[in-house]
């Protein structure tokens, strides 16, 4: 969350519900809506940190509102961050820690485990679906048809476990 | 299930239309018999649309084959609208494909010295209905698919993704009880799959029954049941949920217009 935060900062000041309201429409309907409150407190690290700066302004008919803007190290760490090679391939799966480990928990039936999970894979992928089709091209769009492709691989690779461990 | 339902004469459901039952098929091969089907039982009602997805090897094109008649069971019983087929012979099964089942094939097997308009009515002319009912038929399927201009064309000048649309029309011809298609879209880019796919839901949600074979997940997400078979046999038989349906109200959200994005 920190980091796309800053990049919003980088285009001008905004407070948080305006913060909430860009992600929202940039990643559009399959991205989990930003919660308010975790907006608040991670502007507030931010802050603690020096990366962004905050200031009151008056509204006459509302609460005021607090706009924050990016400083010079808000700007060095979002170009960092921009620079940087982003995780790999998911390493730390958590399906897969299950799936490895619960026989130590003395649930074997590990069958039925890769079933639930081929169920839920396939949900996602029908909701996932009906939303692309009502998403125009763009970014939410391509976020959508990335989540698709991972879940393609996902089911993939389900049955390379059961050909394996079952 | 989405579509019309004709009258219930099973529990809890349409008709059943087409049932399989303890069906194997083994081959033989150099190395000694290899069986592809270890016991499938699998039921399909009218208007029901299912996926069978699983690993290649794991015997879902041969199974398929077996429902459809173009291979024979080594053992176990296949049911068809309430009569078993599982013994007819081969020129009965041609038969019974020319009226009730749609099959669509992975490569296509478009007739190449027809045009496409022909190899669409031929298959409704085989499936009983006349000559002008036949052109009726066609015209309509091909409108729906967006391929009118293309009727007197030869396959071979199509595209793989009109092609299988072609293939498609031609297996919804005869208006078939059930279609079956194995792979429709395994050789088709993502453009050519989406209107695979949305032929095959419009067909669905008019109450076609469908059956098919797939490794792409989209595909199978389309249907509304995904069986999945391992090693021969059914590992799991899952009904998905409905789609979900967002709400249209964070599109409509209103941004304060200095902090729209542009591009």
């Amino acid at each position: 969350m920190r980091m796309p935060l800053l990049a919003l900062l980088a285009k001008e000041p905004a407070h948080g519900y305006e913060l909430k309201i860009l992600l929202e429409q940039i990643f559009g309907e399959a991205y989990p809506s930003p919660n308010i409150g975790q907006i608040y407190v991670t502007l507030q690290r931010l802050e603690r940190d020096g990366l962004v700066r905050s200031q009151d302004v008056v509204q006459r008919t509302r609460p005021n509102k607090r706009v924050y803007e990016l400083t010079d190290a808000g700007r060095e760490a979002l170009a960092a961050w921009v620079d940087r090679p982003s995780e790999g391939p998911r390493i730390r799966d958590d399906f897969f820690m299950k799936l490895a480990l619960s026989p130590l928990a003395g649930d074997t039936d590990r069958l039925a485990l890769i079933n639930r999970q081929r169920r839920d894979y396939l949900n996602q992928i029908r909701g996932l679906t009906t939303l692309a089709a009502q998403t125009g091209p763009g970014i939410a769009r391509l976020l959508i048809e990335g989540a698709l492709l991972h879940l393609q691989a996902d089911l993939d690779w389900l049955e390379r476990c059961q050909e394996e461990l079952v | 299930m989405t579509g019309p339902s004709p009258p219930a004469s099973a529990p809890g459901g349409p008709a059943v239309l087409l049932r399989a039952s303890n069906v194997t098929k083994t081959f033989r091969a150099d190395g000694g018999p290899v069986s592809a089907v270890r016991g499938v039982d699998l039921t399909l009602r009218a208007g029901e649309f299912a996926a069978i997805m699983g690993p290649s090897g794991s015997g879902k094109s041969t199974l398929l084959h077996l429902l459809g008649g173009l291979e024979r069971p080594t053992s176990g019983e296949i049911w068809l609208d309430g009569r078993r087929v599982d013994g007819l012979s081969q020129a009965k099964w041609a038969v019974l494909r020319r009226r009730h089942i749609g099959f669509v094939f992975q490569f296509f097997n478009l007739v190449s010295n027809m045009t496409v308009a022909d190899n669409v009515e031929l298959a409704a002319l085989m499936g009983g209905a006349s000559k002008r009912q036949a052109a009726e038929r066609c015209a309509e399927l091909l409108a729906e698919l967006g391929l009118s201009d293309k009727a007197g064309a030869a396959p071979a000048r199509l595209s793989g993704g009109e092609q299988q649309r072609v293939a498609l029309a031609r297996a919804l011809a005869n208006r078939p009880s059930l279609l079956l298609a194995d792979e429709p879209t395994g050789n088709l880019d993502s453009s050519g799959s989406q209107s695979v796919l949305r032929l095959l839901t419009r067909a669905h949600a008019e109450g076609q029954a469908i059956l098919l074979v797939t490794h792409d997940a989209r595909v199978a997400s389309a249907a509304e049941r995904v069986i999945s078979l391992f090693d021969g046999m059914v590992a799991d038989d899952a009904a998905l949920r409905a789609p979900h349906r967002p709400a249209a109200a964070r599109a409509a959200k209103a941004v304060p217009a200095v902090l729209r994005l542009h591009g």
